[in-house]
């Protein structure tokens, strides 16, 4: 790169002061293969040695280990596609996916539909915007482990702060992470106010490249609020709604720390999502084996769903 | 009218928002908290939950493993991403798009793939339960040559030109000239590694057992195993926990929105 430009640049310089140390550059432009070589190698290297041992290696071997049956322990046995075969007619690997689609389902378009409030909200003329901002945003910097355990604590059938007020007000609380039927929505509701902060700064980033003149111009045609909000916002506000939904997918089919901390998986498996089963195949049961399997079925799973988002883009995704 | 409204609005937000917080101190300020609900202002408010808490755990040692194995992972992820950065955006080598490829492959690997061969992998090299194990996947950043890749590029290149007529090499070239003026991009990327380290959680689940070892985030989940209704304990490791990354956040604000922002990760 530089071989070519320099004699351009030197041109355009006075020619009076010859370059100090000029033994330097001939090195460089003197044509030694080796030591430029030996440049990108020093460049690279930090970043390339532990990507390749700690990336690279583990994901290969990840399908290796994942045409075996291992427990750990004794030695790995050849089974070829078996495992995948067995998880595919296995009941437990399409409720783990259950479970995630069910979370999934709700806590996307709650996290949506909080996070396009608040940035609506915030997007105004507001005094105190930047408070607002920063109380929203915090709980998206607070730890996983943190945020689940406050509010496994808040929602605690057992003086929890949460049933405590719905008693103060004469209603029965519902026993949260502790009943089947209740675990997963205790889950998204603790995971959508983490998020909705991140939600809300992606959407907010959208609003404000929406130009105003566009406003402006459906004012003047007499259009009612919710009329400029549904046919200048939305489809000014697509972009950035289509970038939420992708990552919020891309999370939402990872799910673990929450689930982990909050209910393990539990109660009776309710909760039991694919990221939490591929912890409890390889920690709890010894099946190493099935464990990549179920990771390799994950990710193709995330793969698909992400192309089939980007492939429809086009539908509903307006870029001014 | 409408204004007193959204007004009303955004603030119960906010109420929403950072009770659970103010919830968490008031937890770890009633001794006992756990077998009632705690009220508002605590009668007798009271450290017991902190004494506790340290006796239980080594949690200084945990909350100084917790900063210093981010402060390292984030110093080290800046050096090594900038660098491979300025090699792939201002160095002319072969095959350097198909490089670029296999990083960008496996960013799109998430650490649930990872997690069992890491695990084996370090166990073949005897490091599982110590801080080599902890810092090994985060050394090298493939986001953060992306990122910075960006970054890199914009820095005009008449002005490596320059340096180059000055007799400057790629290293004095990337130090003096590249490195400086790409800062508020490196700022960026340095609160997203800090915070994802100071977050994660389920690396240093699968390879750390001692409790001198943990990270908060994993120190914190044990302490919940271990004082399963005593929520002023669990609560006080976790206002602990909150503390230090709220005021680098409040401190960072710009930078943390930004990255985000532009990122979209977390």
């Amino acid at each position: 790169m530089s071989t070519s430009t320099a004699p351009r640049t030197q041109r355009q310089l006075p020619p009076s002061p010859p370059p100090k140390r000029r033994h330097r550059s001939t090195l460089r432009y003197g044509g030694n293969r080796l030591r430029r070589a030996g440049i990108v190698a020093l460049f690279l290297a930090p970043s390339l040695i532990p990507l390749t041992l700690f990336t690279l290696v583990p994901m290969v071997s990840s399908l290796w280990v994942a045409l075996h049956d291992w427990n750990l322990i004794t030695p790995m046995e050849f089974v070829g596609l078996a495992n995948f075969r067995e998880l595919l007619t296995d009941g437990d690997t399409w409720a783990a996916f259950g479970h995630t689609l069910g979370y999934i389902a709700g806590y996307l378009p709650l996290v949506y539909l909080l996070g396009l409030a608040a940035a609506l909200a915030l997007n105004t003329a507001l005094r105190g915007r930047n408070v607002f901002r920063a109380a929203y945003f915090l709980p998206v910097v607070t730890s996983w482990v943190v945020v689940a355990l406050l509010w496994r604590w808040l929602l605690s059938p057992a003086n929890g702060l949460v049933n405590h007020v719905l008693g103060l007000v004469g209603i029965d609380g519902p026993g949260w992470w502790t009943d089947p039927a209740w675990a997963m929505p205790s889950v998204i509701l603790a995971s959508a106010w983490k998020d909705l902060g991140f939600v809300m700064i992606i959407l907010l980033a959208g609003l404000q490249a929406i130009p105003g003149e566009l406003y402006d111009a459906a004012r003047v045609d007499g259009t009612s609020a919710w009329q400029r909000f549904r046919h200048v916002t939305l489809p000014l506000l697509s972009p950035s709604t289509f970038f939420v939904v992708v990552i919020s997918l891309i999370n939402g089919f990872q799910v673990f720390d929450q689930v982990y901390v909050m209910t393990g998986g539990g109660p009776a498996g309710a909760t039991e999502v694919v990221v939490q089963q591929i912890y409890d195949l390889t920690f709890r049961y010894g099946r190493a084996g099935d464990a990549s399997a179920l990771s390799w079925l994950l990710f193709a799973v995330v793969l698909v769903v992400t192309i089939v988002q980007v492939r429809g883009q086009r539908r509903w995704v307006t870029y001014a | 009218m409408r204004r007193a409204a959204l007004y009303a609005g955004v603030t119960v937000g906010a109420l929403v928002m950072l009770f659970p917080f103010t919830w968490t101190v008031i937890t770890s300020l009633t001794p006992g908290a756990g077998l009632g609900t705690p009220d508002l202002i605590p009668d007798e408010p009271g450290l017991d939950a902190y004494r506790t808490l340290l006796d239980a755990m080594p949690f200084w040692r945990i909350l100084a493993n917790s900063l210093w194995i981010a402060v390292a992972s984030t110093l080290l992820q800046l050096v090594t991403s900038a660098m491979a950065a300025y090699a792939f955006a201002r160095l002319d080598f072969p095959g350097r798009n198909a490089l670029f490829l296999v990083y960008l492959a496996t960013l799109m690997v998430p650490m649930q793939v990872l997690v069992v061969p890491l695990f084996i992998e370090m166990r073949e090299l005897n490091l599982v339960d110590t801080y080599a194990a902890l810092l090994a996947p985060s050394i090298a950043s493939a986001f953060g040559v992306f990122l910075l890749r960006q970054a890199v590029a914009q820095v005009p290149i008449e002005l490596d030109e320059a340096a180059t007529i000055d007799g400057a090499g790629h290293l004095r070239i990337f130090v003096s000239v590249v490195w400086p003026l790409m800062r508020p991009a490196l700022a960026t990327f340095a609160v997203l590694a800090f915070m994802s380290s100071w977050n994660s959680f389920l690396w240093p689940l699968v390879v750390i057992r001692s409790p001198e070892l943990m990270t908060l985030p994993l120190g914190l989940s044990t302490l919940h195993g271990q004082f399963t209704t005593e929520w002023d304990v669990v609560m006080a490791g976790s206002v602990i926990s909150i503390v230090p990354i709220a005021v680098l956040y409040l401190a960072a604000q710009k930078y943390v929105i930004q990255g985000v922002a532009r990122s979209g990760l977390k």
